[in-house]
């Protein structure tokens, strides 16, 4: 097995767990921690599909800003640790059982699909994940979306802070 | 590396997502799991715009095929940023109203 193999299966392992571990978390702070791991593991895969401007970008939006929020959400709200209802044990098994069917299900699409057998993926080489290329496409052909998505963060900011006063 | 092994890692990230959303109650616990599946699906479009580049770069050396995937990636990016920032202050609001963030409240939609 190659490096790029072993730091795949690890990354994988890595995030898969820490993903179980947000669900079976019973105190939420535990829960945004353990996301902030899988969010590094999945940075951790963009490094090593040369995607490097999105791993930075995953960094610091998703573990830095995003996870910082929800953080101080909970903190705001003063969650007990165990004041959550559970559900049901008869709905848990339901929950998990439509999930893995789900899985399922899709794996056994992939598994049939003829167009994908036999692809490979262009691992660490490549220049589409550097900045300078996609700085170009995104200045270039997506201008309108970007200034577009300003606008939407501009409401965004609106919204949220009219609901947060009322 | 084959894109297989890649879609079953997406697979498995988004299928852990769509179980939270399933069994957990609290909202911010839900929330995280949206945000779980949103991940996944970034990761796979990464995938397939590195497996399409890889077969465009065997026709011509200095292609950008691909590119729009990661763009994509970068504005889905954006949207789950403002998707939070409402979103939270949605569970906030709740809270205030009713002292909970059991997701149980609010099968109703009214009262």
């Amino acid at each position: 097995m190659s490096i790029i193999q072993v730091l795949f299966f690890a990354l994988s392992a890595f995030a898969i767990g820490s993903a179980i571990m947000v669900l079976v978390s019973k105190n939420p702070i535990h829960s945004v921690l353990w996301l902030i791991l899988v969010f590094f593991a999945i940075s951790g895969h963009y490094i090593l599909l040369n995607a490097q401007f999105l791993a930075i970008v995953n960094i610091i939006v998703y573990a830095g800003a995003i996870m910082v929020l929800f953080l101080f959400v909970i903190m705001l709200i003063n969650i007990k640790k165990d004041s959550e209802p559970q559900k049901q044990f008869l709905v848990k098994l339901l929950g998990v059982v439509a999930g893995g069917s789900f899985l399922t299900l899709l794996v056994a699409l992939v598994k049939q699909t003829a167009q994908i057998q036999g692809r490979t993926l262009l691992m660490k080489d490549g220049v589409i994940g550097l900045i300078h290329p996609l700085g170009k496409a995104l200045f270039n052909d997506y201008v309108v979306p970007f200034e577009i998505s300003s606008v939407l963060f501009l409401s965004a900011m609106v919204g949220a802070v009219i609901i947060g006063k009322k | 590396m084959p894109i297989q092994y890649y879609i079953y890692l997406c697979l498995a990230l988004f299928s852990i997502g769509v179980i939270g959303v399933l069994t957990r109650r609290n909202a911010i616990v839900v929330f995280m799991c949206i945000e779980l599946m949103l991940n996944a699906v970034n990761l796979l479009l990464v995938a397939f715009s590195k497996m399409f580049h890889s077969y465009a770069l065997a026709q011509n050396a200095t292609s950008t095929t691909g590119i729009d995937a990661q763009i994509f990636v970068f504005f889905i990016m954006v949207v789950a940023a403002a998707e939070v920032s409402v979103g939270l202050a949605i569970i906030v609001m709740m809270y205030r109203n009713t002292h909970s963030v059991d997701i149980n409240f609010l099968n109703r939609l009214k009262n």
